[in-house]
Parts: structure tokens; sequence; C-alpha cells
């Protein structure tokens, strides 16, 4: 993400066309936000009312109706991050549009995580008793998190929008790999978490059948939610990328009229000596 | 008792979470629409 300087990014819009003041908002987001709002309240319906209590983990249960969603989504968004970077770092065109994508993506998927991580320490008080153990799902995805938070922090680095792309690109794509040491933790060390019920190996889907309905609306009104804030966060990122430019275009010219102004004020003022002399 | 207040908190914190986040990127946008020419929004 990179941050827009409010002096530099003054530039008067009428020098290159009328801006409307429109935002980010088109029909087709208005209507995925409408879509988002209403799973949002049937998750609500569905997740507190009426999928049934868990026989062993109780109304505990019901926090996974967020915490397996967001998770989901969560990689999700950082495969699209992964995807969008290989396509500007190996593309011919090396299109900004791809590094807006994959900044955007993991900005929504952090955040998602951070949501795993508070819902899953809330679950893990009620299950377990504590709120946070070392254990290798928990420890692998907090770390998951802090990644991200370096692949954020690295985009805010100076440069150029294409240095910025490049750093970013290859994080973006290392980071990833993460993923799949996250999601087999619990196979490969004695983890304290439970295993995939969903998307486990043998396919077998053994949950209550509303259970199972609650748990696919999170993933549906999390999945709209994602690609709503997608769409709006790239335009975001496009616009301030824009004003970057041209704050910077200005400021160049600004520089460049000083230093001219200042070798003619030097000339007269030479001229001026001489005719003294 | 302590169920109800960690499970309804986990997902009001949730709705917080993301109502601010929606909230904060849409206020950018309006903001910076203001300074952007419509012919620059590929989106219009």
């Amino acid at each position: 993400m990179t941050t827009t300087d409010p002096t530099l990014a003054q530039t008067d819009p009428a020098d290159d066309g009328p801006a409307s003041g429109i935002g980010t908002g088109t029909r087709g987001t208005r209507i995925i936000g409408i879509a988002t709002i209403v799973a949002m309240g049937w998750l609500v319906a569905f997740g507190l009312g009426f999928s049934p209590e868990d026989r062993d983990q109780r109304e505990s249960v019901r926090l996974l109706y967020v915490h397996v969603p967001t998770i989901w989504i969560a990689y999700l968004a950082f495969i699209v991050t992964a995807v969008a970077s290989g396509m500007y770092f190996f593309g011919r065109k090396k299109a900004l549009g791809w590094d807006r994508l994959a900044g955007a993506s993991a900005e929504i998927g952090t955040v998602f995580v951070a949501v795993t991580l508070v819902i899953g320490a809330m679950w893990g008080r009620l299950t377990w008793g504590v709120f946070w153990q070392w254990d290798a799902r928990l420890t692998t995805t907090a770390l998951l998190f802090v990644t991200y938070i370096g692949y954020l922090a690295v985009r805010r680095l100076g440069g150029t929008h294409e240095q910025r792309a490049r750093r970013s690109a290859v994080i973006g794509m290392l980071a990833v790999l993460e993923i799949p040491l996250v999601h087999w933790s619990v196979r490969l060390w004695r983890s304290l978490h439970q295993e995939a019920t969903v998307l486990g190996t043998d396919a077998d889907v053994s949950m209550d059948g509303l259970m199972l309905f609650s748990l696919f609306v999170g993933v549906v009104a999390f999945s709209l939610l994602y690609l709503w804030l997608v769409l709006h966060r790239t335009r975001v990122m496009a616009m301030e990328d824009l004003l970057d430019e041209r704050g910077l275009d200005d400021a160049l010219a600004a520089r460049r009229a000083e230093a001219g102004g200042t070798q003619a004020g030097g000339t007269q003022a030479g001229v001026a000596q001489e005719g003294t002399a | 008792m302590e169920d109800a207040g960690f499970i309804i908190g986990g997902y009001v914190l949730t709705f917080v979470t993301v109502a601010f986040m929606s909230w904060r990127v849409l206020r950018a946008g309006k903001r910076l629409g203001k300074q952007v020419p419509d012919e620059d929004k590929y989106w219009l």
C-alpha cells in the first residue's frame, strides 16, 4: 500500500478533467455489498440461532462458523496475492494493476487471519480452558499473520511503484508457501487443534446438516465480503498511485521552475555586477 | 453464561472489525475520488 502525501495530492482536478466526486462504488459493487449484508444476517441467524449445539463443544461450536470461513478466505486471499504477484513479476507488461490486486488481497487476508486468531482464542478458552497454546496449528497461523504484516510493511517502504511491486511480488510468492504448512500442521505434528472436518483427505464430512449449512453460509458471507473489499481497495490503491505520480510530477516541475528562476536570477545578478564594474 | 459472552462478543468483534475496515476503504475512495478526474477511474 502506498501512502499519499496530502500536500502532494492536492492537484487541481480541473487541469485534467472534471472529477465527479464519485468514489469507488459501481452498480456491481453495490449488488455485492447488499448480498454481503444479507449473507451476514443469515450467518447470525444460523450461527447463533438455528444451528444446534455440539455434543462435545456445546455452544462454543457457534464461534467456528466465523473462525473457519475467515481462515479459508484468508488462504484464498493469500493465494490471490501470490498469483497476482507472479503475474506482475513474470508478466511482460509489468502491469501495476496486478501489484495493487496483490496488495489489496494481502491486506484483507491479514485482517481475516487476525479475526481467526482472536475468535480461535475465544473458542480455545471455552473448549481447552486457555486462550493460547504454543500448539503447531496456532503457532504456524501466528507465523503466517506476522509474515503478511511484514509483506505489508515492505509495501510501505520508499521507492517507485515499480520497486514496490518487484519487492513485494517476491515476498508474496514466497509467503504463500506457509499455507500448506499451516493446513497440514495438525497432521505433521501431534497437535492439540482438531484435524480438518470438511477439508480432510478422506472426503468424509461427518457433520450435522444444519451445522454444515451454517458453515456454508459463513463461507459465502466472507467470500462476498472479500470480493467487495478487494474491488474497492484495488480502486483506492489505483487512485493513490495516480496521485502519488502527479504529486511527484508537480514537485519535479516546481523544482525545475525554481532552479530555472535561480539560474536566471544569478545571470541577471552577474550582468549587474559586470555593469557596476 | 460465560459461553454466551464469548460467543456474542466474538461475533460482535468480527462485525465491528469488518465494518470498520469497510468504512475506511469507502471513506478513502470518496476522498480520493474528488481529486481524481473521472477519465482516470477505470471502473467508471
